[in-house]
């Protein structure tokens, strides 16, 4: 891809210009105080969806393999790990973060040689330790193995590599999932949408200890 | 290799279609000049950007890949640019963001619209340091008024009471409702005495012209669709192309201004992207509004034997006196804050509230001469990539629900994990201090000797460094910042930053204000031009963006981009009238 087009359509054409432009005569900016005006004022039609589009350039990195099959096997255990499913939500890969990981793979290639090293770091540290690899390991020894490194600040320092492989990871997970539609709904978070803000409401501000009448002195949209 | 001439001769040529430029060809055109106007970058319309998308609907969750604020923020571009590179002098730093595209930053800037203050335009007659401005703010308060009723911006007049002197009245739609968090920190910073007020950002909070108001989705970066926020193509070049009387070029690189032997500008030419075939412009007169590093690059590139150190570079000062913001940060966590009530915190896209410089140097004895305003961020923001990265290294330190501490510190995974990110989600408020350099003469960009950019044209080399004034600024704002997030009851989310890491001031270009690099002044042999944005050596030669500026003040330039070309328009139109040029 040329990066230099950072992805964009050399053919947008603004279709607005000649249209809708402001002009100095047209100065309504003033009045327009009541709750009819304003929304009035927001009333614009907003066409949206949750629909996945893949630009040819990202088609091309998804058509390509980079985790092999025991690699993905080991993502998608190690990920569910993490995250596991509880009675808000399911678990990482069923918020598709085995996909996610994979693309960035691919996306940002500098990651590749720290997670496929950390991965066979993984399964290099199961065999010397209960004679598996990881994915073939209980719950309870792959658990047992994962308290080694999960927690850096009382980590043996000769588990460092993995200490710092498991950061990195988590960190990969929690975007993965969170930025699903799984995650987003599990955190309830309630934006991205036409409104009208009017400000944080009561139980918001009870929790704060705040009050507006702290700014009365200001007069707000 | 063959040049294609334009048949036609405009009146002017203007280089660069962000705010300086749009401001231009709008006033130029709506005046009657007819104008060429010319813009590195391709046609570009936010009506077509990325509103409302979510991550999940992209492979990467809006990563970085391509972009550095993420992949739906609306800037082309980026501090690196395949086939456009820049150098350092040994040993300093700097680091260039260019946005190729029509409207140029106007579509990525913050939104952040502060006029200048009395004081700005003045600082050498506070602390003694820099140059004051050949002009007070007097002379552009007109411009101003008139800029906030065309383009529109929110905020309030402070209270005499508050002591922001510096802080000019201005002509404002009503602000957004502060957000709760925001209220946290006004009602903890009173304890401190740093003032707390709305924000001032040019977003409709009430339709202007055919604008319709915000619908309050929180993202402004992205390119706002009913173009309720400022950008250039959203508000001045629509006007300006509906005159009739503007050729927009796109994909059109400037190579350098062309002069005749009596050394007036006669035109610029350009290298087209389209065709990679090189074309000349002819103008009677040529306004250079390229971005404040690329204007001084023209210049110093448009050399001939009556100009053989570039262009309006008889004083030697062209590329000198640049500047860029400080900027630091730190963030905290709120144990109020956490596990925080689900409702949509959106709000514009920026903060509602922040404070203004708020100290006077000299009566409080501080170490370090101008000034910081503090920006606010934070709360339950869309979940995005990076979402929560590094936990580990502050899970631990609020303990477990029941109170009860974690014997293994940060980090997890499992049960307790998934439920910290719920709890740790919407917890946060940060601060970004945006501060004032002083502006120095050996901080400044130059032709690379040996360097040129895909096109063959020699490019920038930086030499910038921050001097003990910017440095001991940013100490300053580690330790407000701390003292604010301790205030208000929370940790800090990393470890304040130390003298190891000059406090965590970020490298200069890092805030994208460049300004400064062709600035006015009286003296013909200090500054290279005037009090109107005139070369002082070639008189239908102007600048209309950042490079004139004298000093930096702590506010963003946007605002003072758009009212000084603004008046550097209007002059062109007096002095053709009068047939001086």
């Amino acid at each position: 891809m040329d990066k230099q087009n950072n992805g964009m359509n050399r053919r947008t054409s603004l279709k607005y210009m000649g249209g809708a432009a402001a002009s100095l005569a047209s100065l309504s900016w003033v009045g327009c105080d009541s709750p009819e005006d304003t929304q009035e004022a927001h009333e614009h039609k907003h066409e949206t969806s949750d629909e996945l589009k893949i630009s040819e350039e990202d088609q091309k990195l998804m058509d390509q393999q980079f985790f092999t099959e025991h690699e993905m096997q080991t993502v998608t255990v190690l990920a569910n790990l993490i995250i596991p499913a509880d009675d808000r939500s399911g678990n990482a890969s069923g918020a598709g973060v085995p996909e996610f990981i994979e693309f960035m793979m691919k996306d940002q290639p500098w990651h590749q040689t720290g997670m496929r090293g950390g991965l066979r770091w993984l399964d290099i540290e199961s065999q010397r330790q209960f004679q598996s690899k990881f994915i073939e390991l209980s719950e309870k020894q792959q658990k047992q193995l994962l308290d080694q490194i999960a927690y850096p600040e009382v980590a043996d320092p000769r588990m460092s590599q993995g200490v710092n492989f498991f950061n990195n990871f988590r960190d990969f997970v929690a975007t993965g999932f969170f930025t699903s539609k799984m995650g987003i709904d599990d955190l309830e978070y309630k934006g991205n949408t036409a409104n009208v803000w009017k400000g944080s409401p009561p139980e918001v501000l009870e929790r704060l200890g705040v009050s507006y009448d702290d700014v009365s002195g200001w007069d707000f949209a | 290799m063959q040049i294609k001439e334009s048949p036609k001769t405009y009146d002017v040529c203007i280089v660069g279609s962000g705010a300086g430029g749009g401001m231009a060809a709008k006033t130029l055109a709506e005046a009657g000049a007819t104008v060429a106007l010319l813009e590195a970058g391709p046609m570009f319309d936010s009506a077509v950007g990325d509103m409302f998308k979510w991550p999940y609907q992209s492979p990467r969750r809006g990563a970085p890949t391509h972009r550095p604020f993420g992949e739906f923020d609306a800037a082309y571009g980026g501090w690196e640019i395949d086939g456009e590179p820049y150098t350092r002098a040994a040993g300093t730093q700097f680091d260039w963001f260019r946005s190729r595209m029509l409207g140029g930053r106007t579509n990525h800037f913050g939104r952040i619209s502060l006029r200048f203050g009395p004081k700005d335009f003045k600082r050498k007659s506070v602390d003694g340091l820099g140059d004051d401005w050949p002009i007070s703010y007097e002379d552009i308060k007109p411009y101003y008024d008139r800029i906030d009723k065309m383009i529109g911006v929110f905020g309030v007049n402070f209270d005499r009471s508050l002591g922001l002197d510096n802080e000019p009245d201005g002509f404002f739609l009503p602000p957004p409702t502060p957000r709760a968090y925001e209220l946290m920190v006004k009602k903890n910073c009173d304890k401190l005495d740093i003032p707390v007020v709305p924000s001032r950002l040019s977003i409709l909070t009430r339709p202007l012209g055919k604008r319709p108001a915000c619908h309050y989705c929180s993202q402004c970066n992205r390119g706002c669709s009913t173009h309720s926020n400022f950008s250039s193509p959203s508000v001045l070049l629509p006007p300006a192309l509906e005159t009739g009387n503007v050729t927009l070029i796109t994909n059109a690189m400037a190579r350098e201004v062309l002069t005749d032997e009596e050394g007036l500008a006669t035109g610029v030419s350009y290298v087209s992207k389209d065709d990679n075939m090189e074309y000349t412009i002819r103008a009677k007169t040529v306004v250079l509004a390229a971005s404040a590093c690329e204007t001084a690059r023209l210049m110093l590139n448009s050399k001939s034997s009556r100009y053989p150190n570039g262009l309006g570079n008889s004083s030697g000062m062209v590329g000198k006196y640049l500047m860029d913001s400080t900027g630091g940060d730190l963030a905290g966590i709120f144990p109020q804050m956490m596990d925080g009530i689900p409702y949509n915190e959106d709000g514009v896209g920026g903060m509602h509230m922040y404070m203004p410089w708020w100290i006077d140097n000299q009566k409080a004895k501080l170490d370090f001469p101008r000034g910081y305003h503090i920006e606010i961020w934070g709360g339950r923001n869309m979940p995005s990539y990076g979402f929560l990265g590094g936990i580990h290294n502050y899970n631990a330190k609020f303990g477990n629900r029941d109170g009860s501490q974690r014997p293994n510190g940060g980090g997890g995974y499992g049960a307790q994990l998934k439920d910290d990110y719920r709890r740790f989600y919407g917890a946060m408020v940060g601060f970004s201090g945006r501060g004032e350099p002083v502006a120095l003469e050996s901080n400044y960009c130059e032709i690379d000797p040996n360097v040129v950019d895909k096109w063959g044209i020699p490019v920038l080399r930086f030499n910038y460094e921050w001097s003990e004034h910017e440095i001991l600024q940013a100490k300053h704002m580690q330790d407000t910042f701390e003292e604010i997030i301790e205030t208000m009851g929370g940790k800090l989310l990393w470890n304040k930053a130390g003298a190891d890491s000059n406090y965590g001031i970020h490298a200069p270009g890092r805030i994208i204000h460049e300004v400064g690099v062709a600035r006015m002044g009286k003296d013909a042999k200090k500054a290279p031009v005037n009090e109107y944005c005139q070369s002082h050596d070639c008189k239908n030669l102007f600048v209309a963006d950042g490079s004139s500026f004298v000093s930096m003040a702590d506010k963003n330039p946007t605002w003072t981009i758009l009212a000084l070309s603004l008046r550097t328009s209007e002059y062109i139109i007096d002095q053709k009238k009068k047939g001086n040029i």
